[in-house]
């Protein structure tokens, strides 16, 4: 294997792998059974996404089967064997999301710009839809199939029934009234007409209900007012793929597809509906010259880079002033005080900074109550008090770290070279200045940066905390004097409710990975761990 | 040093006294007072947690009433879905991390393949982005997933544990290469030639060997995914799927004030095991944390 070659003549034959071949083993059984299981479901999500028309999804998905497929049944791929399932996880939810992180960053993609263009065009569609004068009425019977409400109509004597996500389809062998409403259709319960007036939950379903006609958009859909007659409801609208124009047939206006994805019409109006388009660097552009973002992201990020540096500096030196005074052989109980000093690190970090945030409270706080005299200090309602707060927790959560590191590093110090200063006649302040700090710098520097880049991220204190705030006047993100930018992007990308805009929040956590990125370099330089490997 | 200057020099005892006045004896009240800084949070969140008023307003109170009605009216609340929730997502995702982390290891210790040294170095590169700065590629992804696979979409806590084992591979191959490549080779080699193949090595040598590795990174991989908000956040949307980390700011940031008895006692019935756990293997999890940045 690794090099220690004998003689040829001298070494017998190697036998043959078959003649070691006892028998399928357990190890092959097992193997064969969990291959099983992810044909087995990598077969049904190909199936699904080529229903669903995902064709990403579909192309991956066969790419990964067979891949997994070749692995596990070829002889020559033994360390895929024990990499693979490790880095199916890693490609598709950290580098896939990194890159797709950074093509949504020159898209407008969010709320107004969340589709395709057909499906702006038929919401449009659909957003337009109203009962035409001189419609036709329909005779109507609501009916239910489990949880799923649908229509019954009668069309001139055929019935079609339908729901809101399926279009309406003739269905075969149903009975009508005499008064022409559907009183049995196979497969479906009629819903008696008492229920859909004493129901109000459903009553509300039935009248909200809209049942495409067709698949087309275009076709319209029928409607209820009061669940036993249905109506056409139509778009004014109506779409002319060639010239990417909607038309509104009652008042004229011709609305034209935009390169911004929207569909402006030409007496200046916007209809709500958008689709998502390239937009090139608008996004980083946006970030820096919209005044109504610019002010606060400055803000959001001097902040982010004092929070980083003042979380890291204050807690090493907390964590150093610690670790030297209790690292001292002649203190009794050291390990009780030690193992004490260190339980904010061991408190789950979400609830320390969730106790704080009520620990802090103005009015029932317990740091007003008992350390201020009953007074009433908005510790995280002032900009500079919230900083101050902020980082006075994250202190707390964060020095025993920095003390246990340099406990064990003061451990380590050669203790011939302090034994030497001390010989050379260095005090105390001498040897602490020129010999153990130096050395604990090196040490200690590579774990420094990546707590810095830590702290540049630390989404949960923040938002935990303070929830950014207090929030800067004026702007619709609702950024605030403690958000760093993690928690602006946060805010502004409306993953959590209120008005979406993946594209700026993609294009700041491409400004995140950037900094980061020059982080790690200089990480790398300093730690020269790639030398290790190479 | 001391044995030997031992004496009954009255003045030298009296130096010596003085001495350790100067340098020793200070560090004690000291230390009194820096353990009240550390500790004194989590005194009062037990005092909390037993006060039967269970509104912030009254919390100031240190210890001034006895009683564990917070903790029972826990269980009219979700609490225990959420701590299920949490034990489920974190074990899962702990447990995946484990033994992804330790195969890759094992593929990057044992053999050697064309593109180690670039995987490794990869590895190392990728690992610096944290995922949760994509969350909103990671929000739209499942998105889209979910259309396909439900199971896999946005609230399912499958999908969540998926998420967190994206960055397995990233966080722990280093942490755990470094004890494999401690192992020697020859334990191996000798197995090989008793015929064992590469599979009953790793499973039935080397994992054992290794278990000390695997204890602290499952307890890591815990720890952070115990400790996520954002990501779980962003994918579990209804009460029943939700972790504690997201159901537990919930009530922070809805009822502060009148709530405060019930998340106090939450947060001592989750954190008294994670604490421990933690203090009992204090001395690998602070290995591992200096070794995985210093060492790699």
């Amino acid at each position: 294997m690794n090099g220690t070659s004998t003689p040829a003549a001298t070494t017998p034959r190697p036998e043959s792998h078959a003649r070691n071949w006892r028998g399928t083993g357990l190890g092959f059984v097992v193997k064969l059974l969990l291959m099983g299981v992810v044909n087995a479901f990598g077969i049904s999500v190909i199936l699904s996404a080529w229903s669903a028309q995902s064709w990403v999804i579909l192309g991956a998905s066969v790419v990964l089967l067979a891949v997994a497929n070749w692995v596990y049944f070829a002889r020559r791929t033994v360390p895929l064997k024990y990499l693979l399932p490790g880095l199916v996880f890693l490609f598709v939810f950290q580098i896939f999301t990194l890159g797709y992180t950074g093509y949504v960053a020159f898209t407008n993609y969010g709320t107004g710009h969340a589709g395709s263009m057909q499906q702006a065009v038929d919401a449009a569609l659909i957003q337009d839809e109203r009962r035409l004068p001189g419609a036709a009425d329909y005779p109507l019977a609501v009916v239910t199939q489990g949880d799923t409400v649908g229509f019954a109509i009668n069309d001139d004597g055929v019935v079609k029934v339908g729901t809101s996500e399926q279009a309406l389809a003739i269905t075969e062998g149903a009975t009508v009234s005499d008064a022409g409403l559907p009183v049995e259709v196979p497969g479906w319960t009629v819903v008696p007409r008492a229920e859909l007036l004493t129901n109000t939950e459903m009553a509300n379903t039935v009248t909200s209900m809209r049942v495409p006609v067709s698949a087309e958009a275009s076709d319209g859909s029928v409607r209820t007012r009061e669940g036993s007659k249905a109506s056409i409801y139509s778009s004014r609208l109506t779409w002319d793929e060639q010239a990417q124009t909607l038309t509104n047939s009652e008042t004229g206006t011709v609305y034209s597809a935009t390169d911004r994805g929207n569909f402006v019409g030409d007496d200046g109006s916007t209809l709500p509906a958008g689709w998502y388009v390239n937009v090139g660097f608008d996004n980083f552009v946006r970030a820096v010259s919209d005044t109504s973002l610019a002010g606060p992201l400055l803000q959001v990020s001097w902040w982010t880079f004092a929070f980083a540096l003042g979380s890291v500096v204050i807690s090493f030196g907390v964590g150093l002033g610690f670790a030297l005074i209790y690292n001292d052989e002649r203190v009794k109980g050291r390990k009780l005080i030690r193992t004490l000093l260190i339980l904010p690190y061991a408190f789950p970090a979400f609830m320390s900074a969730l106790l704080w945030r009520g620990m802090l409270n103005p009015e029932f706080g317990i740091v007003n109550d008992l350390f201020f005299g009953g007074a009433s200090i908005g510790w995280l309602q002032d900009p500079w008090l919230a900083r101050g707060a902020v980082l006075f927790v994250n202190v707390w959560l964060s020095y025993p770290y920095w003390f246990l590191v340099c406990t064990g590093a003061l451990q380590a110090l050669p203790a011939d070279t302090l034994e030497a200063a001390t010989l050379d006649g260095a005090g105390k302040w001498r040897r602490f200045q020129s010999v153990v700090l130096p050395l604990l710098l090196v040490s200690t520097a590579p774990l420094a940066i990546s707590s810095f880049a830590f702290s540049f991220n630390n989404f949960t204190i923040i938002y935990m905390l303070s929830e950014g705030g207090p929030f800067f006047a004026g702007n619709q993100a609702r950024l605030g004097a403690t958000d760093i930018l993690i928690s602006a992007i946060y805010k502004i990308s409306g993953v959590s409710g209120g008005v979406a805009d993946y594209g700026l929040a993609s294009a700041l956590s491409i400004v995140v990975f950037v900094i980061i990125g020059v982080i790690s370099a200089v990480a790398f330089r300093q730690t020269r761990k790639l030398e290790e490997y190479q | 040093m001391s044995k030997n200057s031992f004496s009954t020099d009255p003045a030298r005892i009296r130096g010596r006294r003085r001495r350790w006045m100067g340098e020793v004896a200070w560090k004690y009240p000291l230390a009194v007072v820096l353990i009240a800084y550390a500790v004194f949070p989590l005194l009062y969140v037990v005092s909390a947690s037993l006060n039967p008023r269970g509104s912030l307003a009254g919390s100031s109170a240190l210890f001034s009433s006895w009683s564990v009605s917070n903790f029972q009216a826990l269980s009219e609340t979700s609490y225990w879905t959420w701590f299920l929730n949490t034990l489920i997502v974190s074990g899962s995702a702990a447990i995946g991390a484990v033994l992804m982390g330790a195969a890759a290891a094992y593929a990057f210790s044992r053999f050697r393949f064309k593109g180690r040294r670039f995987s490794l170095t990869s590895l190392l590169i990728v690992q610096m982005f944290p995922q949760t700065i994509a969350f909103v590629a990671v929000f739209l992804l499942l998105l889209s997933l979910g259309e396909v696979v439900p199971a896999l979409g946005i609230n399912s806590k499958l999908a969540l544990i998926c998420v967190y084992l994206g960055g397995a591979l990233g966080a722990n191959t280093f942490l755990m290469y470094g004890f494999f490549n401690s192992i020697p080779m020859e334990i191996d080699e000798s197995a090989k030639i008793d015929g064992a193949s590469h599979a009953q090595i790793f499973w039935k040598l080397i994992m054992p060997l290794v278990s000390p590795i695997l204890a602290v990174v499952g307890l890591l991989a815990f720890i952070s995914s115990f400790g996520d908000f954002i990501l779980a956040k962003i994918v579990l949307v209804s009460e029943d799927n939700w972790t504690l980390a997201v159901g537990m700011y919930q009530w922070v940031s809805n009822q502060l004030t009148s709530r405060w008895g019930l998340f106090a006692a939450g947060v001592v019935l989750a954190a008294v095991p994670v604490l421990a756990l933690f203090l009992a293997l204090q001395r690998y999890i602070v290995g591992g944390l200096t070794a995985g940045s210093v060492k790699g």
